[in-house]
């Protein structure tokens, strides 16, 4: 799952020569380090929903929820156990 | 009446963060017209200090000209001050019906409706004309007011990275099950300068078929030929679908912006814009200088073959002191420092060699894309910018940043 998501991050919000400097890896803080805006973030939410087949509450889809791929991977994991209980 | 201490406390400690990170901004006060040259009050209180302006929106210099101030006094005698009145109440004249006729004509567009802003425009137009069956696909430097308006609308939305038009038309390939597709784009980008890339984004709206939607606030009146803006410049008037755009930059630099293209877009606003329903009409002595603006803008191209001129003079002069800044067809000329200290202390720097310049950085702009903004205007004559290009380079050199690439300065300075 973490190379999935950091793989479309890569693809999806930075630009080749971004990609190259961007030291991207599971704890990479991406709102509050510039990479994911905040209001971009919603293609983000998009693909896990489409990916995992979850719905992640607007609430839920929180800058601080999607700052890190770590803390991605758990509220998708949340939504995940959610669906199979 | 209530005003608990802790709410207070509270928002001195948000204040107090602000201040700690640098971010805190401060006004200075201009005693005179704004201008080439300005006097400036900073800080509050100190003396007053003669200053070349190098970063107003006063691309074409007339916001003091004398024929738009005389207009504006002649309508503030024929027609009053204001309105106390929203525009389908008692608020329209017939320098509104004028102004608005005058703009469809300049940006080649089937109708108008004026705003008190262009940040109204933009808050308003997405929600009267989209619903949740549509989507808006915009580029992810957008004007923050577009970033409101679409925030504003319930339609789906998505961005695209920064003049990506291969991402572009990918997003357009993800959502064609939507009723209506509006690609949404600033004309020219505030902050960096460029230029939305206008006959591609046409070209993919036409295949894709989606609307066009185009804020050209930093182009109308001097980007293209006859400075009509970026639609002028790569050739497709009259196949944007939107445009918004402002009174308040180089059209005289006051107030009110427009939305502008076709019919049933404009007339929707009409009936449905909020900020168009619940503010007041444009002031009659503003209407009026608009129309003047038009007025001299469409008898020559004088004011913008100058700018054009300028902003040429200007970015070559940086290039060759050894400053790095952003390409770009426009009189918008960021010159980048990377570090967000780095662009503070320049920008003091230079304000005490009396140029006015200010430094911007995150958020502002993305992290690690510091940099001072440095606009040209027609007001300017190059004897001016050649002596602002001097203190450019004194104080690039105090800081040892002339001939260093972008590499360079980072090293040096941290990004």
């Amino acid at each position: 799952m973490k190379d999935m998501i950091l793989e479309y991050i890569k693809n999806e919000y930075l630009d080749e020569d971004e990609a190259e400097d961007t030291d991207l890896n599971e704890n990479t803080p991406l709102i509050s380090g510039g990479i994911v805006d905040s209001f971009s973030m919603v293609s983000l939410k998009r693909f896990l929903e489409k990916k995992f087949s979850i719905s992640i509450p607007d609430d839920e889809a929180s800058p601080q929820a999607f700052d890190t791929v770590t803390s991605i991977i758990a509220l998708v994991n949340r939504h995940l156990a959610k669906k199979g209980a | 009446m209530a005003y608990p201490a802790a709410v207070k406390e509270a928002w001195q400690a948000e204040l107090a963060g602000i201040r700690e990170k640098g971010i805190y901004k401060e006004e200075r006060f201009i005693h005179s017209p704004q201008s080439a040259h300005i006097k400036v009050e900073y800080p509050s209180g100190s003396a007053l200090q003669d200053v070349i302006n190098l970063c107003a929106n006063n691309y074409l210099g007339l916001s003091s000209h004398p024929d738009v101030v005389a207009a504006a006094h002649r309508a503030l005698d024929e027609r009053g001050y204001g309105m106390s009145s929203v525009r389908f109440i008692c608020g329209t004249q017939d320098v509104h019906r004028t102004l608005e006729h005058k703009l469809t004509e300049f940006l080649g567009t089937e109708d108008t409706i004026l705003f008190a802003s262009c940040l109204d425009a933009n808050a308003g137009v997405f929600e009267a004309i989209l619903g949740p069956e549509d989507v808006m696909i915009s580029d992810r430097l957008v004007h923050a007011s577009i970033v409101d308006g679409i925030r504003l609308c319930k339609a789906m939305h998505d961005t695209y990275k920064h003049c990506d038009m291969a991402h572009l038309e990918q997003k357009l390939q993800e959502h064609q099950d939507k009723r209506v597709r509006v690609i949404i784009t600033d004309g020219v980008f505030s902050m960096d300068g460029d230029l939305a890339p206008l006959d591609q984004i046409v070209a993919l709206g036409e295949t894709y078929n989606a609307l066009v939607f185009l804020d050209d606030s930093h182009a109308t009146g001097f980007i293209g030929k006859t400075g009509r803006g970026v639609h002028e410049h790569f050739g497709v008037m009259g196949r944007i679908d939107i445009i918004t755009t402002t009174l308040g930059k180089a059209m005289g630099g006051a107030s009110g912006g427009c939305v502008s293209g076709r019919k049933e877009i404009v007339e929707l606003c009409r009936q449905r814009a909020r900020p168009y329903l619940f503010s007041n009409a444009v002031p009659p002595p503003i209407a009026a200088a608009g129309i003047k603006v038009l007025e001299i803008l469409s008898a020559n191209t004088e004011r913008r073959d100058k700018l054009e001129a300028n902003a040429k003079f200007w970015r070559k002069g940086l290039i060759d002191a050894g400053f790095v800044i952003r390409d770009g067809d426009s009189p918008i000329v960021p010159v980048m420092l990377f570090n967000a200290k780095l662009a503070q202390d320049v920008a003091r720097d230079l304000y005490h060699e009396g140029i006015y310049v200010v430094g911007f950085f995150f958020p502002v702009v993305a992290a690690g894309q510091a940099r001072i903004r440095t606009q040209l205007s027609a007001d300017h004559d190059i004897p001016m910018l050649a002596r602002a290009l001097e203190s450019f380079k004194k104080v690039g050199a105090k800081y040892g940043i002339l001939g260093l690439d972008k590499k360079g300065i980072i090293e040096k300075y941290g990004q």
